[in-house]
């Protein structure tokens, strides 16, 4: 009984310090969402508005946009990386004199920071001073400017979290393979199955759990991106990128619609519980299937 | 034919080649910023950009002074280095504190509690900003102090990602340090702290310095709490490298200079972790 009591004490502090910065907000949030309030609109107090704030957000195209807009971009972002990611591993699995070397560079731009991965980015292609819009129109005439174009607006964000995030999907990979036990390809090979066949029977499956908690990681992160694209630009043009989490902190800060923001979030939180749940039951049902 | 020797050459030259130009594609971004960062706004504006080099005395040393000398950025990198550092300390302590009642004490519904910390991270930040700012500034006072736009109140909410991100790495660290190790000094006459002080951190010290690195560079890397949380009186680099689009205006020079020396910490620590970011990322799913 005293063990028991020492152990929740030693857990006591984190539990207090999560209770406070993750569930209290996640209460509050529940709370001001059934309000409308906006402080500086005429009225500026807290009202009751019941479900209201749900009932217009269902049918807000603004806010349902910029959540398409965001499932378009994480399926675009992981199917790039993916791919790449699992290329590239594959070089990396031979044995080869600097090898090393090659991935330290590789790994780098996993620690950069994405507020500077946007500034980084940024640099590279404003008009009229970065090398991209330049060589683009000097070799191909292609008339590059993220500034007006909504499309090359949105490809470049894709381009800027691909150089940023492929790394990790190439190092969890190459992780994955190098730990892949010989016995099943021998064998497979002894039977005569070709290159694909291997791959396709033994490689994918064996991987499957990783792959899914690969792609688990990214699709959450892609989901909340903010810092980057705030960076690069800005939501823009129009609303181009403008993407669900930018858009949250446009009603919320600079609009100060508290009320209906709050509802906005815990929709994004509930969205966002979803794909985890659904994802997390593939993990678990492939990994019941790899074992089996 | 070629021979099966010459065949590997050309595999050799083929393998080199791709990761020539991949790690040129990797690092051209990062040293366009260096160049622009030893650039007159002048040279920057000809309209034709120049990849070459600049040393010593072309260098434009003032695009890394002015921003530190007459603005504000000493006093921002100052903050960050502060919170970074009491938020890495603090959440290595609770973490290990944590992971060690989780792993030794058989506590009713531990795996539960275990689930419970990660889902914490896992929530989109933007989610968060709300509710926390209005706490911040509206809850979370004593007379007419308020967490808002203090080093306490970034110090905490980056708790709210780094602790679980700890908590899952330290946690399979502890379950591999055997309980016989602690049980033996218990019969000893050892209290808890002999315990903790004696064996456990020695035995998971690569393990909390791993961990404490990589809680370093994630809240020195955070921008939207900080950005929210916090107004003019706690910046930190991350919200001050955002000042130069927002604020002042487009001085690309300067704002590549402080760019590149936010990015200096990132670059030493992947040197000394490379080995375990793999694992660090993926909460340790991934033994990398």
């Amino acid at each position: 009984m005293k063990r028991q009591r020492t152990g929740w004490l030693l857990l006591a502090p984190t539990l207090i310090i999560l209770f406070i910065t993750g569930f209290l907000p996640f209460l509050y949030v529940i709370w001001v969402g059934f309000f409308g309030w906006n402080p500086t609109s005429a009225t500026g107090q807290m009202h009751w508005a019941g479900v209201n704030n749900y009932r217009q957000l269902v049918f807000d195209q603004e806010f349902l946009l910029s959540l398409g807009r965001t499932l378009v971009f994480m399926i675009t972002t992981v199917a790039i990386e993916l791919t790449l990611g699992f290329a590239l591993a594959g070089l990396l699995l031979k044995d080869f004199p600097g090898k090393t070397f090659f991935r330290t560079i590789h790994a780098l731009p996993l620690m950069v920071a994405p507020i500077v991965v946007g500034a980084v980015w940024r640099l590279l292609v404003i008009p009229g001073f970065g090398p991209v819009p330049f060589y683009l129109r000097k070799w191909f005439g292609i008339d590059y400017n993220i500034g007006t174009y909504a499309g090359q607006a949105f490809w470049t964000t894709v381009l800027m979290d691909v150089w940023h995030w492929t790394p990790f999907v190439t190092l969890t990979i190459l992780a994955g393979l190098s730990a892949m036990p010989k016995e099943p390809f021998e064998s497979a090979r002894v039977d005569g199955a070709n290159r694909f066949q291997q791959f396709r029977f033994i490689t994918v499956p064996l991987l499957m759990p990783m792959l899914l908690t690969t792609m688990f990681l990214r699709i959450m992160d892609a989901l909340r991106i903010v810092d980057e694209v705030f960076m690069l630009t800005g939501g823009g043009p129009g609303s181009a990128t403008r993407y669900v989490g930018i858009h949250i902190w446009r009603k919320v800060f600079p609009e100060t619609e508290y009320g209906y923001g709050s509802a906005m979030s815990l929709l994004l939180l509930y969205f966002t519980i979803f794909l985890c749940w659904l994802l997390f039951t593939s993990i678990t049902q492939s990994g019941k299937k790899a074992r089996a | 034919m070629t021979s099966k020797k010459g065949r590997r050459f050309l595999g050799f030259l083929g393998t080199y080649l791709f990761w020539i130009v991949g790690s040129i594609l990797t690092l051209l971004p990062i040293y366009w910023i260096i160049v622009v960062s030893s650039r007159k706004r002048i040279e920057l504006m000809s309209g034709k950009p120049n990849f070459a080099p600049t040393f010593f005395q072309k260098f434009h040393w003032k695009n890394f002074t002015d921003p530190f000398v007459n603005g504000n950025q000493t006093e921002y990198l100052l903050n960050s280095v502060l919170i970074a550092t009491t938020n890495s300390l603090l959440v290595v302590i609770l973490a290990v504190m944590a992971t060690y009642a989780l792993s030794r004490f058989k506590l009713v519904g531990a795996d539960n509690i275990f689930f419970w910390t990660i889902t914490n991270r896992m929530g989109p930040p933007a989610a968060f900003l709300l509710p926390l700012f209005l706490l911040y500034t509206k809850v979370f006072k004593v007379n007419d102090w308020f967490l808002y736009d203090t080093h306490i109140g970034l110090i905490l909410i980056y708790c709210l990602f780094n602790l679980p991100f700890a908590i899952w790495l330290m946690k399979g660290i502890m379950d591999g340090i055997p309980p016989e190790l602690d049980e033996a000094v218990l019969i000893d006459g050892g209290n808890l702290w002999t315990v903790l002080s004696r064996i456990i951190v020695p035995l998971a010290a690569p393990g909390i310095a791993i961990t404490g690195l990589l809680t370093w560079v994630f809240a020195w890397n955070e921008y939207l709490f900080a950005a929210t949380l916090a107004g003019g009186k706690v910046r930190t680099v991350t919200g001050g490298l955002a000042e130069f689009v927002t604020v002042t205006g487009s001085d690309w020079g300067q704002m590549a200079a402080v760019a590149v020396i936010s990015l200096l910490p990132a670059l030493i620590f992947l040197a000394l972790v490379q080995k375990y970011i793999v694992m660090g990322l993926t909460f340790g799913a991934v033994k990398g």
